[in-house]
């Protein structure tokens, strides 16, 4: 019953933003478009009214900013319209970069957990690989992106793996971060009580830190999915616009097809909301099992 | 010195000395204790915050090691006893993992000890049933209230089927009605289990309700000051502590608090 009264009372706030925006996105078109198509005007002599330059500057072909009808037009188009195996459906693409992001959050969710227990369990990894694994953040994907793939080429691998290891290299260190904080999450009286027990390592780990740091796991997960698209859309830019929703934005620059890029903006934000939304369910899912339906798993005596 | 580990003592503590490094120099939390606990005995600890008490009970369960003196649990070395699962101790707050129910928080113990399915369900339900809990194996802790889930875990350290039960203000936490019920529970549950208990406490009724002997501490640096005898009834309710003999008794730990306590800081 709440769940029901929490959808329809979160209907109408959602719908008058995405309204909002869209009234907002339409008055923006006009702003911004309005330059040229007044020049256009002037130098053909034409008498124009304000209606004129709004329905025209919603219907440029090369906008600057295209009005929401156009960018659903390129999206009908390039989704629907399109047979999936054609270089031009933006479901070819979307499916390039979403294999990417994929393989890159299932390798980073792995590496992450691994160097957080590395972390927790040795001390020696404890002072030396923490500094590492934060310095690794702060270096600009961007710069560090084209590197990786022109690397990986001469040595004649290309494709999949070199992109996913930049969403991997995006997508370890909050998984990292959050299961350091989880595993280290259980109180000293509970790290006490598994030693009355004369518990050993493996079962302190397996009984009490990691069912501890499931919740931690899940809020990283969530931020993780989402830097791997990211880090996935990265990488497709260097490759020289061959496929996938980086190289559609680079494309769609190259030309100044403004619609191409907003379509595969619009679809990259769609499939991350999508990504982020399946975690949360598998997180509902999981808690429920483990906590008997409620949101109470974190350690707390 | 400890004479032959053959002997009916179950906890032996000879000159035992703790001191812990803080930021502001050494704490002396326990200087030259010396104490043995007879099998059958319920023996409380009480005294002020910072007198020791607790650490005194980690030193047996071997949490904390001292710096000086000989212990001997069961005739071992404490990290011996602790090894052989000699002991079970419940902590001060339930200390129960959200994410098991009931049942599963008991069968903890047991699992790490590698007892079959069979018998972990078993021995769950016994200990269950002996703090009163039956048909509350499927709920999880928050689902109980703080006195219940403090029973399940006097059940959990019974399900090992210690000689030997450590409590660390289990009841510390619980509000005066409660308390006093699960003080009678604790005591039922004593006679009929033969066991022997080892019991911190800060509250003098509880201590003297409770006990068959009371260890009196205090501070700076953590000693013993007194130990009293306190052989009331067997069959004594609450309303044993109207009568004049606990009374006596009371006052005498009472006047022991006092004396080692000195109230100038």
């Amino acid at each position: 019953m709440t769940t029901k009264a929490r959808n329809t009372s979160s209907t109408i706030p959602v719908l008058t933003v995405v309204m909002a925006i869209i009234v907002i996105w339409y008055a923006g078109a006009v702003q911004l478009n309005s330059p040229q198509i007044i020049d256009r005007y002037v130098k053909k002599g034409i008498d124009w009214s304000y209606t004129q330059l709004a329905l025209d500057s919603w219907s440029m072909k090369r906008a600057v900013l295209p009005a929401p009808h156009q960018v659903a037009l390129e999206l009908k188009q390039t989704i629907i319209d399109k047979p999936i195996t054609s270089k031009r459906s933006l479901v070819y693409h979307s499916a390039i970069t979403l294999s990417s992001t994929l393989l890159g959050f299932v390798l980073g969710t792995g590496l992450g957990i691994i160097l957080a227990i590395g972390i927790v369990y040795v001390v020696t990894l404890d002072r030396s690989l923490m500094p590492w694994v934060i310095t690794s953040q702060t270096i600009p994907i961007l710069a560090l992106a084209p590197m990786v793939i022109v690397v990986f080429g001469a040595m004649g691998i290309s494709g999949l793996l070199p992109k996913a290891l930049i969403s991997m290299y995006l997508c370890f260190f909050p998984v990292t971060v959050g299961m350091v904080k989880g595993l280290r999450s259980p109180s000293p009286m509970l790290v006490d009580l598994m030693a009355t027990y004369n518990a050993s390592q493996w079962q302190v780990f397996w009984r009490l830190r990691l069912p501890a740091a499931v919740p931690f796991l899940f809020a990283s997960l969530k931020v993780a999915i989402a830097l791997s698209l990211v880090g996935a859309i990265v990488a497709e830019l260097p490759t020289g616009g061959q496929a996938g929703l980086g190289a559609r934005l680079l494309s769609g620059s190259y030309y100044g097809q403004t619609n191409l890029i907003w379509a595969a903006l619009i679809m990259a934000a769609v499939m991350s909301a999508g990504l982020v939304s399946i975690i949360g369910y598998v997180e509902r899912r999981v808690t429920l099992r483990l906590a008997g339906g409620q949101d109470r798993l974190q350690v707390t005596s | 010195m400890i004479a032959d580990s053959n002997s009916n003592y179950v906890v032996q503590v000879d000159q035992v000395s703790l001191d812990f490094a803080t930021k502001d120099g050494i704490v002396s939390a326990l200087s030259e204790v010396g104490l043995s606990i007879e099998k059958g005995e319920f023996v409380s600890f009480i005294g002020p915050s910072g007198c020791g008490k607790t650490t005194l009970m980690r030193v047996l369960a071997d949490l904390e090691t001292p710096t000086a003196g000989q212990v001997r649990v069961n005739g071992m070395t404490p990290a011996q006893a602790r090894q052989e699962r000699a002991y079970g101790y419940v902590f001060q707050a339930p200390a129960l993992l959200p994410w098991r129910t009931v049942q599963d928080n008991v069968m903890l113990p047991l699992e790490i000890m590698g007892k079959s399915k069979a018998q972990q369900l078993q021995l769950a339900q016994q200990y269950l049933q002996l703090v009163n809990l039956t048909g509350f194996e499927n709920k999880f802790p928050w689902q109980l209230s703080g006195g219940m889930q403090q029973r399940v875990s006097i059940a959990r350290a019974l399900s090992v089927e210690p000689q030997l039960l450590f409590m660390d203000e289990p009841f510390g936490a619980l509000d005066e009605i409660t308390r006093d019920h699960l003080n009678e529970q604790l005591l039922r549950l004593w006679q009929q289990t033969q066991k022997t208990v080892v019991f911190v406490t800060h509250s003098i009724p509880e201590a003297v309700f409770l006990s068959s002997r009371i260890v009196v501490m205090s501070p700076r640096p953590g000693r013993i000051i007194d130990v009293i005898d306190c052989n009331l009834p067997l069959d004594r309710t609450l309303d044993i502590r109207e009568t004049k003999e606990f009374l006596a008794i009371a006052h005498r730990v009472r006047q022991g608090l006092r004396t080692g306590h000195s109230y100038d800081d």
